[in-house]
Order: C-alpha cells, then structure tokens, then sequence
C-alpha cells in the first residue's frame, strides 16, 4: 500500500494549440480566452480542499493537460503557490517543444517548478507528421538545450512507438538521439488507438493500419535495451530513469498513494474514495463560481477491490504486487510461461511480462468486480 | 354446452415457408373478431420472440373462431421442412386443411410434402393461391401447376390476398362448406389426444388437446392412458385466441387442459386422455420423429449442468422432437448429446434454452447417426464422432442417406447438379412441373446437406430453389474420423467424421479457421488435424506478445480498472480446453465453412 507520507496533487490544464492525431485527453484548441478564469477556479479548487481538510502539504505536484506551457507561466504559477508543499516536494510541467521556451522555463525555475516533462515523441520528422505533431526534431533540442542552461536536473522525455509508417531503425533512432542529450528520465508509450480522434477515424477507414502489437513489441524490447545500456533502469513499465529520478508523482499513483485532482477532467483519491471532476472547464469554472464541488463522480471500494486496485497498479512496478495466498497456482503457471518471477512475497513483471501486464493482472487480481458508482456526467 | 358436430370445423393451414399463413391466419382473426383492432399486429399467433425476430412460424398455434353460426378450430402451422413434426401433429386433430400457394412463386418442396402428409391422412384439402396483390403473381400458371402436379382441380382454387384480406372470406367459406365436421359420439367414454403441451411456471402443464370421442369437463377426475396417473381436470379451456375458461369440451373440439401437472414427463404429447371412472381405449398417438442431426450441448459454467437438464425436460414437453442424453466430454465436461430434425431445428433449441431458462451453452459441431461394424462383428450405433471404435478395430462405416427432393426454375439446373454432385449424390430423376419449373430427385448422405447445403441451394439460386428429404437408411461409406489436436491434447468436441477424399481438405479448412478463431495465448498453440493418429494439418497460434498497456495518466485508476474487469469478463465467457482459452463460438463457426 501506498507509503503514507506521499502525497500528489495532479492540476490539469485543458488547452492546446493543436490536437494530436492520437490523443484523446481533455483538452481544447479554443478556449484560451478561458485561461485566467480557469486558473481563478483551479485556486478555489486548491483553497477549498484545503479548508475542508483533504490537503496538508503535498509531495509532488504534477501539471499535465493539455499542455501547460502554453499557459502563461505567472498564471500556472498561482496554481503552484496556492498549493502547501512538503520539503523537498517535486513540482513537474508538462511542455511541449514549441510553446515552450526560455523565458518561461526561467520563470518556472524561479517559481518553484524543479522537474519538467517533454512532449517529444519521436525524432523522427516524418513520424512527428503522421502524429500529427507541430514541433520537428530542432525544436526538441533547443528544448532541451535551455533545460540544461537553466539547471533543471530532473527531466523527462514522453516517447511514443508504434505509428504507422514508423520502422524499426526509425525507433531506434529515436531513442538514441534522445539519449545523446542524456535525460535522467524517459517515457514511452505504445500508440494507441483512442476513439474519437482522428487516427482512430483513419484506422476505420481503413486509411491507416492500426498498431501492431508484435511491432510494438519488438519497439518496446528495442527501448529498454537501449535506455538498460544508457543507465535508465524500467521502474514502471513505460518508465525508465536514472537512480534516483524515478517521478515520484507517478510513483505515488502505482503505490496506492492519496492524490487530489484539481481542474477540469482530473482525478483524485482521498479517504478511500476514488473522485473525478466535470469534463470541461466551463463546467469547472461554473462549479467553483458557485462555490460548489467540481466533483462528477465518485466510486468507494470495498477491501476486495481496493486490493484488486493494488495489485493492478502495483505489478506495473519493478517492486511488484504482493501476490493474494488465493492466486498460488495463477502466479504458478505465469512463472511457468515466463511471464512473472516470485520474490517472496511478491509477484514482478519479467520484460516479457511487462508487455502482457494486463493478462498478468487479470490472472492475478482476485476481485475484479464492478464497484458501485455515483455518476453525475 | 358441447357444440354441434356439424357446427364445427378443424383445419390447419399448410404451406412452404413465407408463402403467407400466419398472415392468413391474422385476416381470420379479424374476420371472426377474435382479435381487438388495437391489438392486433402482423403474424398475431406468432407470439414467441424468436419466431417474431426471425419472422418464421415455429411452434403450431391453435385458436377457435366463430363465425355465424359455426365454430372453425383453427391451426396455423411451421413451413420449414425442420418442423414438419408440427405439421403431422396438428393434421391428427383436423378434418381439413387449407393448402396456401404463393401466387408469385409456385409449388415448392414444403408444398408438396405437406399437401403429401394432408392426403395421407384423408383430409380434405381446400386450396387457395395467396398473395395476388402483388404485380408478379401468376395464379393462372400456380393455378395450373396445382392441378398438373398435386391433381387439385384448378377452377376450385381460390384466390386471396393474405396482406389485403381479399378472398379470404370466401375462403372461410369455402372452409365451411367444402371440409367436413368431425364425427364422434358424446355418450362415449372420454377419448381426448393431447398434441401440444408447454410448460407454465405457475399453472403446471398446459397442454392442447381434441376430444374425439365423450365430453371432458371442468373438474372431472382423469386418467391418462400412457402413464396410468390420475390426474384432476383443474382448468378446461379454449384459445381465442386469449384463454377462456369452459365448462366442458364435446367431440370435436379443440382446447386446452391444465390439470396441475407438475412433472413434465406425466402429459407428454400424444398421450390420451380419459375418465377415471369410464376409463376408454387409447388413440393412436404419435410416432415421434427420428431426430437426424446431433451435437453435444455443454453449460458453459459447469454449475448450470441441473439446470440445463432441467431446462432440457421442460423444453421437450413443448418439442418433442429433440432427443437428449447425458455425455461427457473431456473438453466441455458434463453436458448432453442432443438430436435434432434440422440444422435450424437445432439452432432454434439452442437459442430457446439459452433465452426461456436463461442458460449459457456451447454446441459442438452437428453431425449425422453412423452404424459402425467393428472387426469383432458388432454393429454399433454412434451418434458422436469422438466415441468413434479405433482405426484398428473399425471394418465399415454406415451412414444415412436421403433421397432429396429439389424444386427449381429450370435455368438453375445446372448449378444445383453440380452441387449435388459435389456432394457424393446420386441422381435419380429431372422432372418438369411446367416448362420452367423442374423437380431434381438426388440420393445424399444426409451428412452432406446437414451443413451449409441448404444455404449454398439458396445463394446459387437466388432463393428460388428449395428442398425436401426423406430418410433413405444407411450405407455403407468410405468414411474417417478426424480429430483435432489443440496443444498436443485431442480435443474430443471436434473430432468429426467425413468421407476419405475430404479427410485433409476438411482437416485443412478446420485447423486454418481454428487458427484464426484462438485468440494468441501465453503461449504457442500448435493446431493439428489427425487420421487415426497421423497428423494430416497443422498451424501453430503464436503466443500473444503484448497485450494493451492503458497507463494511468493523471491517476485515472478507475477507468483502467474498467478496461481490466472487461478483459476479465471476456476471459468468463472463455472455455477453458487444457490451458488453452477457447472462445465459445469457435466451434459452431469452425465448421461454417465456406468452399
Ligand atoms: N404482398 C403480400 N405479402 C404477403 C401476403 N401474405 C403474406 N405476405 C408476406 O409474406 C411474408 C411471410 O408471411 P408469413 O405469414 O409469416 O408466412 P408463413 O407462411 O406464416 O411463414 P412460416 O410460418 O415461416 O412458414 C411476410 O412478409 C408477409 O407480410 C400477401 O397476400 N401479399
Ligand atoms: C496527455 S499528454 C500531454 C503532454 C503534452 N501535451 C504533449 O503532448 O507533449 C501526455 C503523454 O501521453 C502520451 N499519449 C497521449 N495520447 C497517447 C496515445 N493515444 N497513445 C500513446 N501515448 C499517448 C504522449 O506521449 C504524451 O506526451
Ligand atoms: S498530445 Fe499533448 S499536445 Fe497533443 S493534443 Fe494531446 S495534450 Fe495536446
Ligand atoms: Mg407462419
């Protein structure tokens, strides 16, 4: 369970200068105009939780959208200074390469923020294309050039493989550019297809082939022998970083730690109770004008849930899941295709593993049920 | 009060498949005024939810109408050829029958067989072309046809429209003069032959019966003949089609019987039904058919094994045309082997199950009954491949054959010869109904047409063609088994029984479709066909390397798990066969296959 000194607060921030063919997050293209109204909300949202007691100080704060770069930073940094925070509390931002740029991160840096996260996704230009991407691989390094110049040691790189049109060597590549710049930490993530977004409509028609999981696979082996040899140890399964800066925001989710969730489309856990927020940020904005809850739903686990929820984020993590005395022979026969190693105790994903996590999870998870949820939209 | 003998009439109206009964039997209803105008909707008598989704007659469906002064028993029965069973039961308690001819299409094989079963029980037959509202109706020609190929003069055929209601009074006339009332004696003892019985969760048995000889009345303390119990006549009543509760019922009649019957083996369809105190001589009953398909019918939770059993009995007190035994399979565990009339026969059982005593079943592919002569001389009858003797101690393999009656538009001739062919049949006979119409006349194994024959009749023919058979008895064939191995483990469900020349293709065709129906697993899944322990096929399922790895962006736990309990669930409706996770559809999709 979740070390009880965690404590996360994820702000998300619902606007773009472009969708990505991919992606299906939360997040709009033109409502900027909202920006300052949203920020105002997302401060009550913090001051209000605050108040009623759900938040002490925090130990990571993560903005993520959306993109918050794009955000104004002495908007976003109200956010930030709102929030109380433990000593030594991580504070990350997501940017993209081509909103952010020098000046800003100066003034996150001067701000408090101590981490960053960046969008890039590949190296390779014509992969960037069919992803729909508007940076190219320049804006990437002049991204990460001013990181360094501006001394943010904790870093991250968000990758994706699999596209269409993607080649084994084209990943490759990628990697190892990426490397070359030497992040302390890396993300990457199988393409996936979304419903509702455009790569989604293309694969329908048929204009598109859909990711192929052996393709994918192969990519994943790829990047962790590459990231493995360039001192990024696989803490999660899409997570590799040097020791020591394994995000300790994302770690707080798989560890079962307590989180809140401030601005539209967020989701929190606190006292059990597992709670999202409305989907867009009129709604959010008008929830706190009123001085009500931005709260859309909320579900409360039962024991045998919540332990099914253990299990499910904790097997993600090199440290594994805590394998339930009724599941012996289910972890027996994954050890037997090679799927899980036993460490006393505990169950952990081998590589092979890793990419059929879901399997291993429904085969280990002892109570995947339905929990009863109260659902307002 | 009983009726008058010679104010009541029975007739069943028989026909082909979609030629317009039920239709027909909704313009009576109205004409008799047995149904409210907002009550009303098309196929009224077609009360299951299958046979409204399907848009088919499977059960027969009795009601009494009145019309003047005259009370008409009336049943409107299947036309498909799998449940001519129906058909043969309801013509037991009718004096007539009305024979139905689409005026657009013609005699088809249904029509002939059915008007064959009215002339072989002495019915009178009143014919009527039906649907001549529409533009391409022919009467003339069907008119002719009729009376050229079923001797039924033409100028006595009428001609309605079931859709518009025109002529269909005077077909209820006709009715009334042309069929005659029932005979029978009212001082008789008590002589009433139950054709059809469902089963009531809270009445017991209902069942349908005919006085033929006596009166049954409300309350009267009955014996039945088959089964020797006393039963007491709880409720007597006629369909009107909505439920009236009688007095009593006289000779002739038709109505139903409740006599709370809890044991669905005590009212089984022809049974007879008398007085206690006048005990009478039993009627002739029925002959059930000889179910021709089979397949083994598993729970796909092994708990629900009662429950399909019981499941199982209720049903055949409705249909007791499908047979059931228990069976073991080491791949499916406990279920039952059941036979069936028909491929849709079966298909229909199965969905009745799963739905009315809401089960969830696998089948196993369908095949025929074989006699197989064993080296030690016995003779054994096996209705499941995978119980098949050894390839060693095997001497002969018979299997049934048919004789099968095609009615075609003459142009496709051609391609139905080639398909029956094909299919190892013998021809016997071309005969022309008029100048473009043929009657094609092939001996088959039965297996052959059990699969996808019907199908691939219509698809050639652009649904003009169709089909009849009779049973034949059994020869002698050059026959194997083929097994099929998933993981190295005999997978008893798919052994299957073909002709030598089809061994490797069919061996081929089932383990490349089965490749694509096993979904990856952890593992390699080699897929291989066998004749008598030689492998003729294989294919191997590469192991599943990457399944979706949702992450958790900003902590959404809750969705993830959602996708999770999904995947889980799916794996529920999953057989487990060894360590392999087999969907429960493969089997009966495995083996539609195309050529
Ligand atoms: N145009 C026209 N269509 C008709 C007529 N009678 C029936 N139909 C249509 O023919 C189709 C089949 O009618 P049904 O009454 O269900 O036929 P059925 O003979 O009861 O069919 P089964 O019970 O399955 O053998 C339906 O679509 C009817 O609407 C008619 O007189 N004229
Ligand atoms: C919600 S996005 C926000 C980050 C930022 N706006 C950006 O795009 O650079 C976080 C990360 O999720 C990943 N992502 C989004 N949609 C994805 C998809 N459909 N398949 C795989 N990864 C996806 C991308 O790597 C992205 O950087
Ligand atoms: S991937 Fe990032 S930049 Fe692209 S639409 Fe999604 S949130 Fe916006
Ligand atoms: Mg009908």
């Amino acid at each position: 369970m979740g070390t009880p000194s965690q404590f996360g607060v994820y702000v998300h921030i619902p606007f773009c200068a472009e969708r990505c063919d991919y992606c299906a997050f939360a997040t709009w293209t033109d409502r900027s105009q909202l920006a300052t109204a949203y920020v105002d909300a997302c401060v009550a949202d913090v001051t209000r939780r605050y108040r009623e007691g759900e938040l002490t100080s925090a130990t990571s704060v993560f903005f993520g959208g959306g993109t918050p770069s794009l955000l104004d930073p002495g908007l976003l940094l109200r956010i930030l200074d709102a929030i109380p925070l433990a000593p030594g509390a991580e504070v990350t931002v997501e940017c993209n390469p081509d909103s952010v740029d020098s000046a800003k991160l100066r003034s996150y840096r001067a701000g408090g923020v101590n981490r960053v996260s960046l969008g890039v996704q590949s190296m390779d230009p014509a992969v960037l294309a069919t992803l729909g991407r508007t940076h190219d691989p320049a804006g990437v390094e002049r991204a990460i050039g001013w990181i360094g110049e501006i001394g943010f040691d904790s870093w991250n790189v968000d990758l994706i493989y699999g596209s269409a049109g993607e080649s084994l060597p084209s990943w490759s590549a990628t990697v190892e550019r990426v490397l070359a710049f030497a992040p302390p930490h890396v993300s990457a993530y199988a393409l996936s297809v979304e419903p509702g977004t455009r790569l989604a409509e293309r694969v329908t028609r048929g204009s598109a082939a859909p990711p192929d999981d052996d393709d994918q696979a192969l990519k994943y082996e790829r990047a962790d022998d590459l990231l493995t040899a360039a001192g990024l140890a696989w803490y999660e399964i899409s997570n590799w970083a040097r020791p020591g800066f394994e995000c300790r925001h994302n770690r707080c989710y798989w560890e079962g730690g307590e989180y809140l969730g401030i601005g539209c489309a967020a989701h929190g856990y606190t006292g059990g109770r597992r709670w999202w927020t409305v989907h867009s940020p009129e709604r959010y904005i008008a929830a706190l004008a009123h001085g009500g809850s931005p709260e859309a739903g909320d579900e409360r686990l039962d024991a045998a849930q919540a332990r099914a929820e253990a299990t499910m984020l904790a097997i993600r993590t090199k440290q594994g899941a805590m394998l339930d005395p009724g599941r012996e022979a289910a972890a027996a026969q994954l050890v037997d295709v090679g799927l899980v190693s036993r460490e006393r105790d505990h169950v952990v994903l081998t590589r092979q593993g890793r990419l059929l996590a879901s399997e291993v999870t429904v085969r280990l998870a002892p109570d995947l049920l339905a929990p009863r949820t109260r659902d307002g939209g | 009060m009983a009726i008058p003998l010679e104010r009541q009439r029975a007739v069943s109206i028989i026909a082909h498949v979609d030629h317009g009964k039920s239709t027909l039997a909704d313009r009576l209803l109205e004409i008799c005024g047995a149904v409210e105008a907002r009550d009303m909707r098309a196929q009224y008598l077609d009360s299951m939810d299958l046979e409204r989704e399907r848009g088919i007659t499977i059960k027969a469906q009795n009601v009494r109408l009145q019309h003047g002064d005259h009370f008409v028993h009336l049943i409107d029965t299947p036309g498909h050829v799998d449940f001519s069973y129906e058909v043969s039961r309801s013509l037991a308690a009718c004096e007539g029958v009305v024979l139905l001819v689409d005026a657009s299409q013609g005699i088809e094989a249904q029509t002939l067989a059915n008007c064959y079963l009215a002339l072989e029980n002495d019915l009178t037959i009143v014919a009527a072309l039906n649907k001549i509202d529409l533009p391409q109706a022919d009467p003339d020609r069907v008119a002719g046809e009729i009376e050229r190929v079923l001797g039924l003069p033409a100028h006595e055929c009428l001609r309605i429209s079931a859709k518009t209601g025109a002529g269909v009074p005077e077909l209820l006339d006709a009715v009334i003069e042309r069929v005659p009332p029932p005979g029978g004696d009212p001082d008789a003892p008590l002589q009433a032959l139950i054709f059809d019985s469902i089963y009531d969760n809270y009445r017991g048995v209902i069942s349908s019966v005919r006085v033929v000889n006596g009166v049954l009345t409300s309350g009267a303390r009955l014996r039945f003949v088959q089964t020797g119990k006393i039963h007491d006549a709880e409720e007597i009543g006629v369909r009107t089609p909505k439920p009236v509760a009688v007095a009593e019922l006289g000779p002739g009649e038709v109505g139903y019987l409740i006599a709370g019957i809890k044991d669905v083996g005590q009212a089984r369809v022809g049974e007879t039904v008398t007085e206690q105190a006048r005990p009478a001589e039993p009627l002739a009953g029925y002959q059930d058919p000889k179910p021709m398909v089979f397949c083994g019918l598993y729970p796909v939770v092994g708990d629900d094994f009662a429950d399909l059993r019981e499941a199982l009995e209720k049903l055949s007190l409705n249909d007791s045309s499908f047979t059931y035994e228990p069976e073991t399979s080491g791949a499916l565990g406990f279920g039952f082997r059941c036979g069936f009339l028909g491929l849709l026969h079966m298909e229909i059982v199965r969905e009745r199950l799963e739905r009315e005593y809401d089960l969830e079943l696998v089948a196993t592919a369908p095949n025929v009954e074989y006699r197989v002569h064993t080296t030690g001389g016995t003779v054994e009858v096996v209705d499941n491949p995978s119980a098949l003797p050894e390839a060693s101690r095997l001497e002969a393999i018979e299997e049934p054959y048919v004789r099968c009656t095609i009615l075609t538009p003459a142009p496709y001739l051609g391609t139905l010869i080639d398909l029956c062919e094909s299919r190892r049949g013998e021809q016997k006979g071309i005969e022309y109904l008029s100048t473009d119409r043929a009657e094609l006349i092939y001996e088959l194994p039965l297996a052959e047409i059990v699969l996808d024959f019907y199908d691939q009749l219509k698809s050639r023919t652009r649904g003009y063609a169709s089909l009849d058979y009779d049973p034949l008895g059994y020869r002698v064939s050059n026959l194997v088994k083929v097994d099929v191995l998933l993981n190295a483990q005999q997978v008893d469900a798919f052994s299957t029984v073909v002709h030598r020349d089809e061994a490797y293709e069919y061996g081929r065709r089932m383990v490349d479709r089965l490749r694509e129906l096993i979904p990856r697993q952890l593992f390699d899944v080699p897929i291989q066909a066998a004749v008598g322990g030689r492998i003729i096929a294989r294919e191997t399922v590469k192991a599943k390397r990457k399944d979706v790895i949702a992450k958790c962006y900003g902590g959404d736990v809750t969705r993830k798990r959602k996708l999770l309990e999904r995947q889980k669930e799916g794996k529920r409706r999953m057989k487990q066969i060894g360590t392999v996770e087999v969907p429960q559809d493969a089997f009966i999709r495995a083996l539609r296959l195309e050529d």
